[in-house]
């Protein structure tokens, strides 16, 4: 009898066949491969920019004007064109993707062939090259809108048809909309039927259900389109090209129709269009850091915030 | 039966193609319990959600017939889904509750009803939670989210949250199907409670439950309402062949 199990034993926990062996060794150290790649890419640039960007990064840095033909001095302004760029953006991507989202989660009937129009537009716009939007904003909002409003109100003296803050923001706010609606349709979708059921049964409109039991269970997710949105746009240097941004301004902007530094617009500028390259390249470096830090830990709150309404949605 | 709460006439419902419910037509009697029983997919869920109007949220179903309230049909045009669904309330098979506060879960019908006093508001709460007997056990956790109770109390809270909006009538879907022996005895005898104020129409699986709790059981099998009777009735002399069958445990 003993014997007997033993022998089924060897049977079952015998090994494998060797050539299956191999190959399934081959096909994991090709993935071993392939992650340590891409880790040491990561790794490398992040070094590179640290180790170069470390001398110049300082509080003094961030917090002071640009002198000497960006030579020496800070990069202030570029911060705070930049906050002011992706804060108007927000203004007016995050109410249009939500409500967006909203329709085609919520109202939009399955078989609605204007909701599948709309869900197609988003997909294109996500996959359309940055600098179309950039070409889009110069054409619609600077030429036809703010062209437009000059003739209308200002006997057409130019003010609004010229790149500006409002105008970079705008342009800027189409490019990351998909991010939002995208976004805030997968938070709307994690809200059991069962919620909403219990909620009408209660008596509740489609709309006090909206606002009451699906929205406040979505605000994470709005959060989490809204902070990718604004990492994305802080890093994006195309759609602001011909907008509004500026190559340098002794002062930072007062009004929407201004001019403003930006983070990644310095660093190409720096990078193409500097007189002293030996000067320049540690405060290039510094301020590739600092958009870096910038939109990894913009990214890093985005990751917390998912994958909690993962685990919700579980 | 004296007096009818709901008289139904004919009410036949379809998904798409498919005749999921055939001809029904049948009385429910006012603060009495009405179980509906039958076998998996005999439409006996579908009927319930039928009272409420709650297939209006599937997009593919149409229904004839009529489905009188109180002598009123409740599929006519000029009548509110929203009024209906406040006077008869719900209860379901797997308890809902919002992902808020216990107080603010009772408090969310009345609010939607445009009550903001806070006293008004308490006063519900103190007596949907006394009502559902489960005022003892929450009353100092209120405001702790009703997330952590437990499934049965999960349940009650349910049931609390129904009685807030006071219906008239209160359909139960299955309402202990995952609670344990304990928990569904305290529903059962909440129920029995629940129908001197309340007409109650209650779906069940478990046919000791049906007997248990009800004063009538209609017997539901392949989209038809085969039988309706006194509960007694229905359990020791059927008329029906298929309900003896189903009731003995023939079949189902």
């Amino acid at each position: 009898m003993d014997t007997v199990i033993k022998d089924t034993e060897k049977h079952f926990f015998s090994k494998h066949k060797k050539g299956a062996d191999l190959k399934g060794n081959f096909f994991i150290g090709i993935t071993q491969v392939a992650v340590l790649l891409i880790i040491a890419v990561l790794f490398i640039i992040l070094g590179i920019i640290i180790y170069q960007g470390r001398e110049k990064f300082s509080w003094e840095f961030i917090s002071s004007f640009p002198t000497d033909g960006m030579t020496k001095g800070g990069i202030l302004p570029a911060i705070i064109g930049t906050f002011i760029l992706v804060i108007v953006m927000s203004i007016a991507a995050v109410p249009f993707g939500t409500i967006t989202a909203i329709y085609l989660t919520e109202y939009a009937k399955e078989d609605s062939k204007f909701a599948a129009a709309v869900r197609f537009s988003v997909r294109t716009l996500a996959v359309v090259p940055s600098i179309i939007f950039g070409l889009f904003g110069l054409g619609f909002f600077i030429q036809f809108v703010g062209g437009g409003v000059d003739n209308v109100f200002n006997g057409g003296e130019l003010h609004w048809g010229q790149p500006n803050i409002l105008w970079a923001s705008l342009t800027m706010s189409l490019l990351t909309l998909p991010v939002i609606i995208v976004s805030v349709e997968e938070a709307l979708k994690t809200i059991p039927r069962e919620l909403r059921e219990a909620s009408f049964a209660l008596g509740a409109t489609k709309w006090q259900t909206l606002k009451k039991v699906v929205l406040p269970g979505s605000i994470s997710g709005i959060m989490t389109g809204t902070i990718l949105a604004v990492s994305r746009g802080a890093g994006e240097v195309a759609p602001i090209l011909f907008t509004g941004a500026a190559y340098y301004l002794a002062t930072l902007p007062g009004s929407l129709s201004d001019q403003f530094m930006n983070l990644g617009y310095h660093i190409y500028i720096m990078s193409t269009q500097s007189s002293d390259v030996e000067k320049t390249m540690p405060i290039q470096f510094a301020t590739t850091l600092v958009l870096l830090i910038l939109t990894l830990s913009l990214n890093l709150v985005a990751v917390v915030i998912r994958s909690r309404i993962r685990r919700r949605a579980r | 039966m004296k007096d009818i709460k709901i008289q139904v006439n004919d009410l036949s419902l379809y998904y798409g193609e498919k005749k999921a419910l055939k001809e029904i037509s049948m009385q429910i009697p006012a603060n009495k319990v009405t179980a509906l029983i039958g076998p998996s997919g005999c439409g006996k869920s579908t009927f319930l959600r039928c009272i409420n109007r709650m297939n209006d949220l599937i997009p593919s179903v149409s229904i004839t017939g009529q489905m009188l309230v109180e002598g009123v049909d409740i599929y006519d045009k000029n009548v509110d889904v929203v009024n209906i669904r406040k006077k008869i309330g719900m209860v379901f098979q797997k308890s809902n509750p919002f992902p808020k506060s216990i107080y603010e879960n009772v408090a969310y019908g009345p609010r939607i009803n445009g009550i903001k006093s806070k006293r008004e508001l308490d006063e519900i709460v103190e007596t949907s939670l006394r009502q559902a007997a489960i005022w003892d056990e929450l009353k100092d956790r209120l405001d702790d989210s009703a997330l952590g109770l437990s499934g049965g109390q999960q349940q009650r809270l349910c049931i609390a949250r129904t009685l807030a909006v006071s219906p008239d009538i209160i359909l139960m879907d299955e309402p202990a199907s995952a609670l344990d022996p304990i928990s569904t005895s305290k529903i059962e005898e909440l129920v029995h409670q629940l129908k001197e104020k309340y007409t109650i129409i209650i779906v069940t699986h478990n046919m000791q439950q049906a007997a248990r709790t009800s004063d009538y059981t209609a017997f539901f099998y392949l989209g038809e309402l085969i039988e309706m009777g006194k509960t007694n009735t229905i359990f020791t002399k059927p008329e029906q062949k298929q309900t003896e069958d189903y009731i003995t445990g023939r079949f189902g």
